[in-house]
């Protein structure tokens, strides 16, 4: 059996280790268009801020593909030919596969701006590469103005604050976080922030850019020396384009099969059922990116597996403030704040939802859990575990069969 | 308020080089004496509400603790003992009765402490329990005097039935109620595994502990709680009991706030009524009353059970146990003047009653020497301390043994004597829940298992010594003992020999 | 694989598998002095309310999603026991929102701390178990 895999992320990762824990001899061979080992993308802002080296950025040991037996190509995969059952290089190279996955994670969107042309130090943050070119740049006196006050603009601007002058961060939106924290919530991480320097304007873009300022809808002129673009992320799908069906990502059922035969999909690039919301997403999180691709592998090696509990889920931390969300944030509301400490949950129907916990985290897979179990809330004692979670809010029986 | 007379008879000393201040002390005491102080992090206690159980003390897990008497001192006096002094106080305070538990503490002879085992040496050899056969079982019940024949010659079996017993031990009674779920369960496991019996005591049988039966002795006592026809072909025996050691003459009470749940549906009685043994049975004032009451339960059960009368060790207990014994019951069971309790006032406890050493030696000379010893076994109770004390009690002319003391000792018990309380913070006296689970059977049993086996091989050690490879050829072998430090008429009584005397 | 099983109906609420557990983790030789005037932080924890109690560590699953979800590789099985790499770990607390016992939390040395069923500490049976007075914790095979 010959199995390849494009992508050397978290989801290509685990889709080596899903087909080794059934195939142990099948022809495994990984493609990646970057030439490093494999590593953890979250922590490219961890390397700027000096946390991490490049050599713990590893995310599996340096025997990783020999002990897995993998064949590892630096290349690009420039075609995919569902016929012949072939992956076409940029080299021109033609590798067969039996059974392919596509782990192709996603890209920085960057809107057409006017102007941006004239910009000459212009970065985006996804990558390793990026995170190196960035490293490059900065410098003491330098202004630094990021676009996106999402989870990669605010790492980003963490990672980098101590390093240069001074950072602005602006956003379209009204707060700060907003695909995972509501207002209030919003407000308690972006004081915090506010609090070691970085400067945010919000509710307004970029109209145009200058060499080295932006003018905003509102007039404001920022001036800046790096410019760093964080406005989100897009699926990269072309390469299953004609061959698979693709929505806004590669759609996948819960064995992480595309519509194409043979082929599976993992990862950043995919669009996955989210059990909070009963809805398809794209949940471009690193543990679902895993967790599908090590089900893709196990299917793709004769297993079975079905990966049917994604729920979108955040977990990070802006210097030493910890934040933790989970599922989606619709139906009534229990709420508690104290200081730092921020906890919303949402529920309905018997159900939990979502959570946002700020500060004080402990013990939030509890929530996790119940979001993901889609766990009756009549069957626990909700109040107590609203207040404190912990598995004391289970009955006995419960408790029993999850701890002897 | 007025003036408190009384100053703690024990003070908690606590090292504080060594407390870590984790509040095991705290959350452990069931008599709340440790507390936390959370603006200096630091432990305090309350010495006066300590009953000295020591269950901070093993629980620390630094060994900061300890607990020590105090030295508080009345003036001197031999007479007016602070103890007496004490006692006196709270009596003007309080107008009460005096309550204690578990058994007699006050300065009284041990014999057996003054009794010595005879061991071989060149004459006759002694014998290595680790190479030679050595047998400790023991039967228990009535020996047929005759032997019987059919008209054709062939011996009829006319056996009454027995009890078998791996060793000459039982676990005498004690009731669910006086003690918790979790230690009878405890002693029933220990039992089934050692291969002895436990005994319910009067307060009936568990429906849990039925499975336990061919382990078990069923009591019926003045109260008759719990006692029915199931009940009592559950065990292997019905103990008829007439009295206890620590509390001769009087009935027994458990406070209404004891009788709850499970406690109450075993013993038949409505919950929070007060379950009051009368002191005597009101159906027995002589022997042939008695004997009506044993012949019902072996009607009850068919002839099928040996009957256990068990009386406490008093004055006259020989010419009692005589009418016993022609009563029709199989077991005499004596219970000695030291034998524990759940509660009993003080002053019957620590003077009423006499020691079992010379209530066991009078009742088997007096059976013997009429001639009606093998109507019946003798079991003896009432502080066996160790298997030396066994082995002595043997050689005097038990069958067996009860112990109670010994067996909650294993289980935890540190003789603080505050059963009555029902706070027992080791889980064994007390049916507070939180308390109760204290005491775990899987622990619990697997003590008290190591604790006879243990006993079983000494006594096979000591038998061994003696050149004797049978604890039946042990029984009422009294050549086998030396008294030290006795006068006459104890060594008279015991019918031993004293010290330095041959044969 | 031997596991640490815990049943609360034995359990007595006295704490001391946290003080084990946090003695175990000093490599210190006297309870007394390694965790005198120490707040203790311990990876086996006590839920209590009502009388009723019970610890919580890592079960260890056969399905963990803590070292599925682990973003920088920091959290891995071996031989059936999840370990922590503290070098590694950047405290994101994926795990703590991952694990659906909590039985993950913040350690003191800025990395997150779990039961690692003492292979790094002790010589076989866990401090927890072995300090646990009723038997409450135990360390067992079971299927």
């Amino acid at each position: 059996m010959k199995y390849v895999i494009i992508g050397n992320s978290a989801a290509g990762i685990g889709t080596v280790e899903g087909i080794r824990q059934v195939d142990k001899d099948g022809e495994i061979t990984v493609i990646s268009n970057e030439p490093h080992h494999t590593y953890s993308r979250p922590l490219i802002s961890y390397l700027l801020l000096g946390k991490v080296t490049e050599e713990k950025m590893k995310y599996r040991s340096d025997d990783f593909y020999e002990k897995n037996k993998a064949r590892f190509i630096h290349a690009a995969a420039n075609e995919i030919d569902a016929k012949t059952k072939q992956v076409v290089l940029d080299n021109g190279e033609r590798v067969n596969f039996d059974k392919l996955l596509v782990a192709t994670g996603s890209s920085a969107f960057v809107p057409p701006f006017e102007g941006l042309a004239l910009v000459k130090d212009k970065f985006t943050f996804m990558s390793l590469d990026d995170a190196h070119k960035l490293n490059d740049a900065l410098a003491p006196n330098k202004k630094v103005l990021i676009i996106g006050a999402g989870l990669i603009g605010l790492k980003c601007a963490e990672g980098i604050l101590k390093r240069v002058a001074h950072i602005t961060v602006i956003d379209l939106a009204p707060r700060i976080l907003s695909s995972i924290l509501d207002d209030e919530g919003a407000k308690v991480v972006q004081s915090h922030i506010e609090s070691k320097g970085i400067e945010f304007k919000l509710s307004g873009g970029v109209k145009t850019f200058e060499a080295n300022a932006a003018i905003l809808d509102n007039g404001q002129k920022i001036d800046f020396d790096i410019l760093v673009l964080a406005v989100g992320v897009r699926p990269n799908t072309a390469l299953l384009k004609d061959i698979a069906y693709i929505d806004r990502g590669i759609a996948v059922n819960g064995k992480s099969e595309t519509s194409a035969p043979y082929i599976y999909a993992a990862g950043d690039c995919t669009q996955t059922y989210d059990v909070s919301s009963g809805q398809n997403k794209i949940m471009a999180l690193l543990p679902n990116a895993y967790m599908q691709g090590e089900c893709a592998g196990l299917n793709m090696a004769g297993g079975e597996k079905n990966f049917n509990k994604a729920i979108p889920m955040n977990a990070i931390g802006f210097f030493g403030l910890h934040v933790v969300t989970a599922g989606n944030y619709s139906g009534d509301t229990y709420f508690k704040a104290d200081g730092n400490n921020y906890k919303r949950l949402f529920y309905s129907d018997n159900k939990l939802n979502g959570y946002i916990l700020i500060g004080n985290v402990e013990k939030a897979g509890i929530y996790t859990s119940l979001i993901r179990e889609r766990t009756p809330l009549d069957s626990i004692d909700f109040a107590l575990v609203c207040e404190k979670p912990g598995l004391m809010a289970f009955t006995k029986e419960d408790r029993m069969a999850k701890l002897s | 308020m007025a003036v408190n007379f009384l100053y703690p008879d024990y003070e908690v000393a606590r090292n504080y080089d060594r407390c870590i201040s984790c509040r095991a002390c705290e959350r452990q005491c069931a008599n709340e004496v440790h507390e936390y102080l959370e603006d200096s992090n630091k432990m305090v206690c309350d010495d006066a509400k300590c009953v000295n159980c020591h269950r901070c003390v093993s629980l620390c897990p630094t060994r900061a603790l300890k607990i020590v008497k105090s030295n508080n001192t009345y003036k001197e006096n031999q007479n007016w003992t602070g103890k007496t002094i004490n006692e006196l106080y709270r009596q003007a305070n309080s107008g009460g009765v005096l309550l204690s538990s578990m058994g007699n503490p006050e300065n009284y002879p041990v014999y057996f402490d003054k009794i010595l085992i005879n061991a071989s040496q060149v004459t006759n050899p002694s014998i290595d329990p680790l190479r030679e056969p050595m047998e400790t079982k023991v039967f228990l019940g009535a020996k047929p005097q005759d032997i019987e024949r059919n008209e054709k010659g062939q011996i009829v079996n006319n056996l009454p039935p027995q009890i078998s017993l791996s060793m000459p031990i039982m676990f005498s009674a004690m009731s669910y109620g006086s003690i918790s779920y979790n230690a009878h369960e405890s002693l029933a496991r220990a039992a089934e595994k050692l291969g002895i019996l436990y005994n319910t005591g009067e307060g009936g049988l568990h429906e849990d502990f039925y499975r336990y039966g061919k382990n078990t002795i069923v009591q019926v006592a003045s109260g008759r709680f719990g006692v029915h026809p199931e009940y009592l072909n559950s065990g292997v025996a019905v103990e008829i009991k007439i009295g206890q050691g620590a509390k001769p003459g009087i009935g027994g009470h458990l406070p209404g706030a004891k009788i709850v749940g499970d406690i109450s549906r075993t013993r038949m009685i409505p919950e929070r009524s007060d379950a009051i043994s009368p002191a005597p049975h009101h159906d027995i004032y002589s022997i042939e009353d008695l004997r009506q009451l044993v012949f019902s339960l072996k009607e009850a059960t068919d002839y099928k059970k040996p009957v256990i009368v068990k009386i406490a060790a008093v004055h006259n207990v020989a010419a009692i146990a005589s009418g016993i014994a022609r009563s029709g019951a199989d077991i005499i069971a004596i219970d000695g003047f030291r034998g524990g309790t759940g509660a009993a006032p003080t002053r019957i406890r620590d003077h009423v009653g006499i020691p079992i050493e010379l209530a066991l030696a009078g009742v088997d000379k007096r059976l013997r020497d009429e001639g009606i010893r093998g109507n019946v076994s003798l079991v003896i109770g009432g502080s066996i301390r160790s298997s030396a004390d066994i082995v002595k009690a043997v050689a005097l002319g038990a069958d067996c043994v009860y112990i109670a003391t010994s067996a909650l000792l294993a289980l935890g018990c540190h003789l603080c004597r505050s059963c009555h309380g029902g706070k027992c913070n080791w889980g064994i006296a007390t049916q507070v829940p939180e308390l109760v689970k204290r005491l775990n059977p899987d622990i619990g049993y697997k003590r008290l298992v190591n604790l006879l086996t243990a006993w079983q091989h000494e006594i096979m050690e000591m038998m061994g010594g003696m050149g004797i490879n049978s604890i039946e050829s042990l029984r009422g072998n009294r050549l086998m003992l030396r008294g030290v430090g006795l006068n006459e008429k104890e060594l008279e009584i015991l019918g031993i020999k004293h010290a330095g005397e041959g044969l | 694989m031997k596991r640490v099983y815990v049943n609360e109906k034995w359990c007595l609420g006295c704490h001391l598998c946290e003080y084990h557990c946090a003695f175990a983790g000093t490599n210190g030789k006297d309870m007394a002095r390694s965790l005198k005037d120490i707040k203790i932080n311990p990876k086996i924890k006590i839920e209590e309310k009502d009388g009723v109690s019970f610890a919580v560590s890592c079960r260890h699953c056969h399905e963990p999603l803590c070292v599925k979800g682990c973003i920088t590789g920091a959290l891995s099985v071996s031989g059936g026991v999840i370990t922590i790499d503290h070098n590694r770990c950047v405290s994101c607390y994926t795990c703590i929102l991952s694990c659906p016992y909590g039985a993950i939390s913040p350690s003191d040395d800025g990395a997150v701390q779990k039961c690692e069923l003492c292979v790094k500490t002790s010589k076989g049976t866990p401090a927890c178990v072995e300090g646990c007075p009723n038997g409450a914790i135990v360390f067992e095979e079971r299927g």
